[in-house]
């Protein structure tokens, strides 16, 4: 038995938390640095503890944008060694460096924290048969699942993941955000009730460059837990965040409902609202509710869901957690309170606040559509990948 | 000798100093307990303690009390067992019996616990927000597919979506009990109270009377192995048809409907002639296997333009299995009847001994259709003793769609579960074809009685969805991480997928 | 907002100092600029403890609490940018006027005095609101009014120049809920969501246009505003166009509907006692 913690929850419970979260997507193209994405958290640092701040940054590694970017951390220096020899093995590694931090007052018991841009080996990927995607989310998996001590924070092209354990504005300067620039970031602010505080805990969560930052708590978990088991997602990490990630992914990727009747899935219309539709869109929405009502995410929530190539801000049914949307000209953004907002954009053009179940959704122009096209893998192995623990690293044959 | 070893198990007592001698007992009684010379004389030993002379009774003189002679104390020879033996050894027959298993097994909903919201998410009002419990009872595709309309939005691809669904209002439904053994009355209250209720009311074998045809689409229509009254006609009437292959009452056995029984009126309705014994065989002899089962599921689909078909089975030993059959068969829903079902008759050893509870049931069977990855392609249905909306409520977190209530709808109507179906004389009116006895539950009386208690019911399944945070039921459905289990053993803990409290 | 844009401190959204104030006449003002609320808040007790009757507080962003459980009728406070959640909660006296939006939980428990917000506000406005007065100038969130309750001369009033959520006047008690649809950036939508009066049990809300049966709660009878109904909502709604700078011809252009509970005891025959 190894002493050393692996990076993951140790609790086998669900999680409980209350949250602040924001989003902003310059729909342009433009960058921005990762200043506002501090700030807008910083104004709502209340809706935190400190147990809990990270930020997701997109277009902020131009220099390497057809390179995969993993974001490790370690626990101690035998995990790196390990986790190198790894991506040795499996990639042509074009860079591989310390990530750059600072000191900040209150941020104690950092992992080692580095970064590796990469390509697989051409000939080993012939070999495997695979997806780039799906190589990369191989290799994710078996790290995270038998390498003791280390964990992939992110792994997408041309994105990251900066997290920890502090508040978000902490954590940011830690990372300094201000040194990268991004067309889209999110941000997020966590209140954990019983969470052991762990870096790799912290959100946003992350799968390949698909991250996840919610605010709230779904009464429906056990349920939408379930669900995902029945397509041989294994939800071992106790978290809501957890479970949206992989619904959007079984909605999205794996079932290609369009991002808009995804949103209407998860956060269903009322029946009657729904029997008032005219007859074609009846028609979609009640299969659509019949059909994932299991997977409808019930209970306060609002969510940001990042890709690259913009967000997608979604409310729960009936309002229960607040969410906050503006723009100015090509830029959204989005955020639990005005006050984060006008931090950040103090007049905008427009300021609303969604109505319940109707996501704000911001795309990058010329961007592609943020399905992972190229990623094949089954399931369970996304689990696996993500959360690195054994429970979801055992097979699941799923017959239909 | 006398005629029999057995002794009274009721005392009828009556106070005349307050007896009006009115005879209304005697009137009342379905099972001539009481004669009358100048004030009613009761016979002990015909009472069944079903309570009517006592409701009934103007002077409220009557009551009747357990006979409390003694036993020579003997855990294992307990009174029940003693008198079983003298009764099969006066008359050497099957011990015939009725309504559900009344024996002490471990009632493991009352094991189970539910949970509520505390700050960390909020807790919704069910009386002024909304809390749907809309259920569609029917086979759903695993995802929806759509295409781009003109307008910019999305419609459903050609043929996706889902498909011949029966809409409920509430997940509560009214179990399978024949017209034959029960009377039309009640047949009559069940579908009024069903189509009121935006629910579904089920004819059981018998076939369905004409008088049942305005409420045909809340009446989902049985074939079971007697075929009594089934017709295209029949399959056509109805929303849905269930083939029933047992009952958790009497799973493995078939039943038998006696001539005295079989008026015109059942005549008609079962078709067959009057006064001939109604024999329904153990098996559907076109079912000796599942393939077979997935013939007769659509040869009634053919038969009918394709409505959705259930099959209803007993939960017994291997129930996952057989369900994930059925489901594989082509059944849009499972109709699990777990061992403390109630029945019209019954042979007691059968009754007493046979089938597994229902909680295990759903668990099982709700675990295994996800892990074969086919839990959308039918919903599952349970009964067998639902008590309470507790029980609705619990059996739904377990994995079931909905729940069909017989007993519990005939106590609406004012059954004392006196276990005596089999006799014909309810005093009630309720199983029974006596006109004298039948015409004592007016329809419109039962109906709105039903739609009493299936109201309340939903009223507070409402309350504990919002208790427990969420607004719609399909969030309560198989979300077993909502239930805990108190005094439980692990291993049932383990294969009813929930926690022990504390946990 | 100050933006701390150097690498050496962490982006703060607001620091732990007394907020500036300085004396202009008889207004006590006050820079809120990135002041925490706790330091603001002590401060803006301490003027009101000091004896000043007119505040001006600027650069407010999202700080919470302001005006919060203070007392004394004769209290102003002008609030200058986005006022934060629970503004005006448990208030007992003052006037607070806000110039821009305020955030959720306004008027939160409110006993008394007036809350005039020349912008939107967001969820949950006046919740259990028992007295005074609150003025929104355009659109609101979920659950407004929710619980609004009368107790003897208490009787709590609400005008939305906007248009409003779902849940508008939820349970609520008593009072009175006013809602114009005029000031809306949602011109194209109804001018309110569903369960309008959901639970309604006391009180009187007033519709300026139509709602649909559906909307309602079905403890909420509509009926058109009679002379009399209209006799007691003209007053009120002169003090709003004159707090909110509107014509109140305009306001009377179009007809109200009255909206009042079938019952002070919706839920009567709900139980059966055991």
């Amino acid at each position: 038995m190894s002493t050393r913690p692996r990076y993951r929850e140790e609790s086998p419970f669900k999680i409980h938390g209350g949250c602040g979260l924001m989003g902003i997507c310059d729909e342009s193209g433009a960058l921005m640095s990762g200043e506002d994405a501090i700030l807008a958290m910083a104004v709502q640092h209340d809706r935190g503890n400190g147990l809990g701040g990270g930020f997701a940054g997109y277009g902020i590694y131009p220099e390497f944008a057809d390179h995969f970017c993993f974001h490790m951390m370690y626990h101690d220096l035998r995990a790196k060694e390990e986790t190198e020899a790894l991506l040795d093995e499996h990639f042509l590694l074009d860079l591989a460096e310390p990530m750059p931090t600072r000191p900040v007052k209150g941020i104690t018991d950092a992992p080692l924290l580095w970064r590796y841009f990469l390509q697989p080996y051409p000939d080993r990927l012939e070999e495997s048969e695979m997806s780039g995607e799906d190589y990369v989310v191989s290799v994710v998996m078996t790290i995270n699942s038998t390498i003791d001590g280390a964990f992939v924070a992110s792994s997408g092209k041309n994105m990251g993941v900066f997290k920890g354990v502090g508040y978000p504005e902490q954590i940011g300067h830690y990372f300094r955000l201000e040194e990268y620039e991004g067309h889209t970031w999110t941000g997020h602010n966590r209140f954990p009730t019983n969470t052991p505080g762990w870096w790799g805990g912290a959100h946003p969560f992350a799968l390949l460059d698909w991250t996840i930052v919610h605010n709230g708590e779904i009464s429906s978990y056990g349920i939408n837990s379930r669900y995902l088991e029945q397509f041989g997602y294994k939800c071992t990490l106790g978290t809501d965040t957890e479970v949206a990630a992989y619904l959007f992914d079984l909605l999205l990727r794996r079932h290609k409902l369009p991002l808009s009747l995804a949103c209407k899935a998860l956060a269903s219309p009322l029946w009657d609202e729904i029997d008032r539709m005219p007859e074609d869109e009846k028609a979609v929405m009640r299969s659509l509710r019949a059909v994932y009502g299991p997977g409808m995410l019930n209970g306060p929530f609002a969510i940001v869901l990042g890709f690259n190539g913009g967000m997608v801000a979604l409310n729960d049914r009936i309002k229960l957690r607040p969410l906050v949307a503006a723009r100015k000209g090509s830029t959204v953004i989005v955020a639990s309170e005005e006050s984060a907002i006008r931090a950040v954009i103090p007049e905008p053009d427009q300021l609303w606040t969604p109505k319940a179940g109707e996501p704000v959704i911001a795309r990058v122009k010329g961007m592609g559509w943020p399905i992972h096209g190229d990623l094949h893998l089954a399931p369970s192995k996304i689990s696996c990948a993500v959360s690195g623990t054994e429970q979801s690293c055992e097979t699941v044959e799923v017959s239909a | 000798m006398p005629t029999s070893l057995i002794q009274p198990e009721f005392l009828v007592k009556i106070d005349y100093d307050k007896c009006h001698k009115c005879g209304r007992c005697v009137q009342q009684c379905g099972w001539g307990v009481y004669s009358f010379n100048e004030r009613p004389i009761p016979d002990d030993s015909k009472c069944r303690a079903c309570h009517r002379c006592v409701t009934y009774c103007p002077a409220h003189c009557i009551s009747i009390e357990k006979n409390p002679l003694a036993y020579r104390d003997n855990d294992n020879w307990s009174s029940d067992a003693r008198k079983a033996i003298w009764r099969q050894a006066e008359t050497g027959g099957v011990l015939l019996t009725s309504m559900g298993n009344p024996k002490p097994y471990q009632r493991i909903f009352d094991h189970l616990v539910l949970d509520a919201c505390q700050v960390t998410n909020p807790s919704i009002d069910p009386l002024r927000e909304p809390m749907e419990l809309r259920t569609y009872l029917g086979s759903k595709p695993d995802s929806v597919q759509v295409e781009s309309d003109s307008n910019g939005g999305f419609k459903l691809a050609e043929g996706a979506g889902m498909h011949n669904n029966i809409k409920l209002d509430t997940p509560i439904i009214f179990s399978p009990m024949s017209y034959g053994s029960v009377s039309l009355n009640v047949h009559k209250s069940l579908a009024m109270a069903a189509t009121r209720l935006g629910t579904l009311m089920n004819t059981g074998e018998g076939g369905l009377h004409a008088d049942l045809y305005p409420y045909q689409d809340n009446v989902i229509v049985q074939v079971a192995s007697g075929r009594f009254g089934v017709s295209p006609d029949y399959l056509n009437r109805g929303a849905a048809i269930e083939i029933k292959i047992g009952q958790g009452a009497k799973p493995g056995i078939g039943g038998h409907l006696p001539g005295e029984k079989i008026n015109k009126e059942v005549s008609s309705t079962r078709m067959i002639p009057q006064g001939t014994d109604a024999i329904s065989p153990a098996p559907h002899h076109d079912i000796y296997s599942i393939e077979d089962l997935r013939q007769l599921i659509y040869a009634l689909k053919e038969a009918s333009g394709y409505k959705p078909v259930g099959v209803k089975i007993a939960a017994v030993h291997n129930v996952a299995a057989i369900a994930s059959g059925i489901v594989r068969a082509g059944a849009d829903y499972v109709y699990l009847d777990g061992f403390k079902a109630g029945t019209g008759a019954t042979p007691q050893v059968i009754r007493d001994n046979i089938g597994i509870p229902i909680e295990i049931a759903i668990a099982v069977v709700d675990q295994r259709l996800r892990d074969e990855g086919i839990r959308n392609k039918a919903s599952i249905i349970a009964a067998g003793s639902i008590r309470s909306s507790a029980d609705v409520a619990k059996a739904i977190a377990l994995g079931a769609d909905v729940v069909a209530i017989g007993s519990a709808s005939l106590m609406a109507l004012g059954c004392h579960l006196c276990q005596s179906c089999h006799t014909g004389c309810c005093s009630w009116g309720i199983t029974t074809q006596k006109p004298e006895l039948t015409r004592r539950i007016d329809p419109e009386w039962g109906a709105e009685r039903l739609v009493n208690l299936v109201h309340a019911w939903s009223h507070e399944v409402q309350e504990i969805l919002g208790a427990l945070g969420v607004n719609a039921v399909e969030s309560l459905r198989g979300s077993r991480e909502r239930l805990r289990a108190i005094g439980l053993d692990e291993q049932t803990c383990k294969i009813l997928g929930v926690k022990p409290a504390g946990m | 907002m100050t933006q701390t844009k150097y690498a050496t401190q962490p982006i703060e959204g607001y620091r732990h100092v007394a907020p500036e104030v300085r004396v202009e006449g008889d207004v006590t003002v006050i820079d809120s600029n990135a002041v925490y609320y706790k330091e603001l808040n002590e401060a803006i007790r301490g003027a009101v403890a000091g004896g000043a009757k007119h505040l001006r507080i600027e650069n407010v962003n999202g700080q919470r609490y302001i005006g919060t459980g203070l007392a004394g009728e004769d209290v102003r406070i002008e609030v200058h940018g986005t006022a934060g959640n629970d503004l005006t909660m448990l208030m007992d006296g003052p006037t607070v006027e806000v110039f821009g939006n305020a955030q959720d939980g306004v008027g939160n428990t409110m006993n008394a005095g007036r809350v005039i917000v020349h912008g939107d506000a967001g969820d949950v406005l006046g919740y259990g609101m028992r007295g005074g007065r609150v003025y929104i100038k355009g659109d609101v969130g979920y659950r407004v009014g929710i619980h609004m309750k009368a107790y003897e001369s208490l009787v709590p009033i609400m005008v939305i120049g906007g248009n409003a959520r779902d849940f508008f006047g939820e349970y609520m008690a008593g009072g009175m809920l006013v809602l114009l649809g005029m000031n809306t950036q949602f011109a194209d939508q109804p001018l309110v969501g569903s369960f309008l009066g959901s639970g309604m049990h006391g009180g009187t809300i007033y519709i300026r246009g139509t709602v649909e049966a559906w909307q309602c709660g079905k403890e909420v009878g509509i009926a058109e505003a009679t002379e009399a109904d209209m006799a007691e909502l003209t007053p009120i709604l002169a003090d709003y166009c004159e707090a909110q700078g509107m014509e109140l011809a305009d306001v009377l252009k179009v007809p109200f509907l009255k909206l009042t509970p079938f019952s002070h005891r919706p839920y009567g025959k709900l139980y059966a006692p055991m």
